[in-house]
């Protein structure tokens, strides 16, 4: 998908009415991300029962694709337990370095699939992972990550 | 005499495509003139010099040292002594804190630099104060970019070791009043140090007129070949400092123990030399002098008005700095409202426009004037009237394809 397009029918919509751009009520984990080379800073908040996402939310700026991978990965994250939550985190962040392209993989990120093209775009990799490397990182060290 | 339509043909690059080219602060392109500078350096005199007895060495020793006359000369006629190859401003900047600052800042002295500082001229004087427990002190400037003088006059003061400052910011285009605070800090005994990266392309450059102790540049900014930097000292600070590197060709006589260090500027030019690289910029200044700075900043004047002018127009767009295009020596920083300048890098970029986008090695200056990050249009001589119609166009575009409006 060319950017433009990227932009018109996926990234806007996200990133001008996002779902999840919200605080979340007594998360149990709370991490902050941040690009520092571009200033993308976001806080990623999970709340966990049973070892599986409940709700997600999170706040922050940054440019609009950072902001609409995150609130796609929200919606796929919400219903799914710790371990697949990092099985998709890892599937996402291999598709966008571009070393994971079989088709069947990359269905199961369903929308955020949509972002497969900014594997061709180096400068925007890091804006696209920024909500997925923090979840991954809150999941796998959550004493890291109390709110 | 060439027109300026004339000079453009001879950048290959801006020739062979249609890419409009508005990150000339980050880097220059290079005229033919200067490459082929550089290939002839290495097709007929290459040999390492400063070494050998031989013609091809001699030729080569003889070619850098003409640059380093021609570089002296360049900033005001000083001398050859004076002039130091560095990679870049930062390599100079960074030679500057470790042989002169760590050894002559102490305890409870004073550093000031300003708020606006690219990142290579604030993080060697943030090492010196860490180091030796000094204080770093920030000069601030008004909403129009000015350091005024009771702001340097109530921050230099007797305490004050080293004074820092960029001669252009990268950010604000603003030109620092450099001779008055030199002289205000050379009146408490203070060091000046300046970072003339963004001053050096556009404007004749007279260190003996502005006074300072220290003069960075680099030569990949003004069409040279990126890696060749230049510092000029005072040759009786030089004289004084040791060594930055060590190694090879900065020694006069080397025991198992000891050595004694090379004459100026050698002892400063450890290893092998960036030797084309000098050649490239000694051509790239020739190839300036011809042009000449008049032309070069009337050129710059002319696309900084038309740009700001444009901007102006665009109800969603903010400017940073002084409302006068005289003041922004070609660079010109916006944030557009509801578009993060990456989003519209990269849309612009889609469009064959190359802006910056970020917050340009300012981080403290982004947070002074409240962005997290912006964009920047930076114009060099070679850019057209035609170039910033275009780009205006282009960007007027980029909220729709953000998603705002049809």
């Amino acid at each position: 998908m060319e950017l433009k397009q990227l932009y018109r029918e996926i990234v806007n919509e996200h990133n001008l009415h996002p779902v999840h751009k919200k605080a979340i009520e007594n998360p149990d984990l709370v991490m902050r991300g941040v690009n520092p080379s571009c200033g993308d800073d976001i806080t990623l908040s999970l709340k966990i029962e049973n070892g599986v996402i409940t709700d997600a939310g999170y706040e922050g700026s940054g440019c609009a694709i950072s902001q609409a991978s995150v609130d796609m990965m929200a919606d796929q994250v919400i219903g799914k337990s710790k371990d697949e939550a990092i099985k998709l985190a890892g599937t996402f962040m291999g598709m966008i370095k571009g070393e994971i392209t079989d088709e069947e993989s990359i269905e199961a990120l369903d929308e955020a699939a949509a972002l497969q093209d900014v594997a061709h775009m180096p400068a925007r990799v890091k804006c696209a992972v920024l909500g997925w490397h923090t979840m991954q990182e809150m999941l796998e060290n959550p004493e890291k990550a109390q709110g | 005499m060439k027109t300026l339509a004339e000079y453009r043909k001879d950048f290959d690059i801006l020739s062979a495509g249609d890419y409009i080219y508005f990150d000339n602060a980050a880097t220059s392109q290079r005229p033919r003139q200067v490459l082929e500078a550089v290939t002839d350096f290495y097709k007929n005199a290459n040999a390492n010099p400063m070494r050998g007895l031989y013609d091809w060495s001699m030729e080569a020793t003889r070619l850098y040292e003409e640059a380093r006359s021609l570089v002296a000369d360049f900033i005001g006629g000083v001398s050859g002594e004076e002039i130091i190859f560095t990679r870049n401003t930062t390599e100079s900047l960074n030679l500057v804190a470790y042989s002169y600052g760590l050894e002559n800042v102490g305890e409870g002295d004073e550093i000031v630099i300003t708020v606006m500082e690219h990142h290579s001229n604030m993080l060697p004087w943030q090492m010196v104060a860490r180091e030796k427990g000094a204080k770093l002190i920030y000069l601030e400037p008004d909403e129009e970019g000015v350091i005024s003088k009771s702001e340097y006059e109530s921050k230099i003061t007797d305490r004050t070791k080293i004074v820092a400052i960029g001669h252009v910011s990268n950010v604000m285009g603003i030109t620092n009043p450099v001779k008055e605070i030199t002289a205000y800090a050379h009146s408490k005994r203070a060091v000046v140090v300046v970072d003339g990266a963004q001053s050096a392309p556009h404007m004749a450059v007279d260190v003996k007129d502005i006074g300072c102790d220290f003069f960075a540049f680099s030569g990949h900014k003004m069409m040279a070949p990126m890696g060749i930097g230049v510092l000029y000292g005072r040759k009786e600070l030089l004289l004084n400092m040791k060594p930055f590197l060590t190694g090879g060709e900065m020694i006069e006589y080397v025991t198992r123990e000891d050595a004694t260090y090379a004459e100026l500027p050698h002892k400063f030019e450890a290893g092998t030399v960036n030797a084309a690289g000098a050649v490239g910029l000694a051509e790239a200044i020739r190839y300036i002098r011809e042009v000449g700075f008049e032309a070069i900043e009337a050129q710059e004047l002319k696309l900084t008005t038309l740009l700001m002018e444009g901007l102006a127009k665009l109800p969603y767009i903010k400017v940073y700095g002084s409302k006068d295009p005289a003041k922004h020596c070609g660079i010109v920083t916006f944030t557009m409202e509801g578009v993060h300048p990456h989003d519209m890098a990269s849309v612009l970029n889609d469009d064959k426009v190359c802006i910056r986008a970020g917050h340009h090695c300012a981080q403290p200056l982004m947070q002074f004037i409240g962005a997290g990050s912006t964009s920047r249009a930076s114009v060099y001589f070679y850019n057209t009237e035609d170039e910033v119609k275009e780009f205006l166009d282009k960007l007027s575009k980029v909220r729709e394809v953000m998603g705002y409006g049809a």
